[in-house]
């Protein structure tokens, strides 16, 4: 919903009640869902202005509006909200004692080790988390794989990346953080993966796509190809006449199944490729025509 | 982002020069030029809040630096108990109890 019902429509805030009815049905007809059957943009649109209309085409609304009474929803506007409320929500850090939106996760662990150490002086403490990134290769992420990660104090830590890891995903190691204080338990260290693009396969939840480039011999006499897959090289039988741009899926051969979860599909997205310079290629298709085809003729003119 | 006459619109008896002199002291906070000022949501609620501390409850306009510093530092340590209870209320049942316990 937008805010204001007059730009909404594109009028002027002393636009008559004719003005405003010109302005709707332009609005509607150019954005009407039947004549932009699949269109969400036009859709939404077509909701606005038309919210728009209802409030606007109202004199008594309109003016209730104008006066702040009741907001472009048409609903009672409700009072302003104290301050406390913003205060103490997140926002409140605006304020923040001391400025700037640094405080946080700092300031509060300060506090709180002050608060144990004049309490539980000397008593067991669990120690702090250990965060760290650690960049894996695409395909390990898929497949699953052990990675070394060198820590700050030059120490290093034996990462175990699951199968089907994602990009963004934290992995938990138990008591790998900082030590406790006082035969406290150590922290855990949380490592945060950053999985790198492929040169050719991208990833779509468990599903993998590639884009597989095929000759015109291939495309059009259809062959036995060799994929590339996360998991190895898959035969696959390509039918005569594939056209470029055709999708064929290969079930199962995406990110392998992992816990709960089954394994996902290979997308392989066929591209034709037309290959070095070939005179008798060239000299056939010289000779040859394709009557009645026209590869544009959907495209309309 | 809220212009500031937007916000005399909303806030009745509220004197441009006023305004200029809190966020120069840094009561409130604005974005951009003296002039072309840009607010949120939340600074409207605290200039708000100043002119019924002024007005209302009589507070001086010298006393303000104090008395916001202090609002701010209350405010600070509420949010960091209002985490402290979402992260009390993760741990389990026990440690929980044990800890209500000893805070009395």
């Amino acid at each position: 919903m937008a805010d204001d019902p007059y730009k909404t429509l594109g009028v002027a805030t002393d636009a008559t009640a004719g003005d405003i009815r010109k302005a709707y049905r332009k609005l509607a007809k150019k954005h009407h869902p039947d004549l932009n059957p699949g269109n969400k943009a036009a859709e939404e649109l077509f909701k606005q202005v038309s919210a728009a209309n209802e409030l606007l085409s109202d004199p008594e609304k309109r003016a209730r509006f104008d006066r702040g009474e009741i907001d472009a929803a048409g609903t009672e506007k409700a009072p302003p909200r104290s301050y406390r409320q913003y205060a103490e929500a997140g926002t409140g850090e605006r304020y923040a004692h001391g400025g700037g939106p640094e405080f946080g996760a700092e300031n509060f662990e300060d506090l709180f080790a002050n608060i144990f150490e004049q309490r539980g002086r000397g008593g067991p403490a669990r120690g702090q988390d250990a965060r760290y990134v650690l960049d894996a290769a695409f395909l390990d992420a898929v497949n699953g794989a052990t990675r070394r990660l060198t820590l700050p104090d030059d120490q290093t830590l034996d990462v175990k990346i699951p199968a089907g890891t994602k990009d963004g995903d934290v992995l938990r190691l138990r008591g790998r953080g900082q030590p406790g204080r006082n035969n406290g338990p150590a922290g855990d260290a949380l490592i945060e993966i950053h999985v790198a693009p492929h040169p050719f396969y991208t990833r779509e939840g468990q599903d993998i796509r590639l884009e597989l480039p095929v000759s015109m011999r291939e495309a059009v006499l259809g062959a036995k190809v060799n994929v590339p897959t996360p998991a190895g090289r898959v035969a696959m039988t390509l039918k005569p006449h594939s056209d470029c741009g055709t999708e064929l899926r290969l079930r199962g051969r995406g990110v392998p199944a992992h816990g709960a979860t089954p394994a996902g599909d290979l997308y392989v997205k066929l591209k034709i490729t037309v290959g070095p310079p070939d005179e008798k290629l060239e000299a056939f298709l010289k000779e040859w025509t394709q009557s009645g085809f026209d590869p544009r003729g959907s495209m309309g003119e | 982002m809220i212009t500031f006459e937007t916000i005399k619109l909303e806030i009745s008896g509220l004197d441009a020069e006023d305004l200029a002199r809190w966020i120069g002291a840094e009561l409130v906070r604005a974005d951009g030029p003296p002039g072309a000022w840009r607010f949120e949501e939340m600074d409207v609620a605290r200039i708000r809040l100043i002119l019924e501390l002024r007005q209302e409850l009589e507070v001086e306009e010298r006393s303000l630096p104090v008395v916001l510093s202090l609002m701010d530092q209350l405010y600070d340590l509420r949010r960091r108990m209002a985490r402290l209870n979402e992260a009390l209320a993760e741990v389990p049942a026990e440690m929980r109890k044990a800890l209500l316990t000893r805070l009395g």
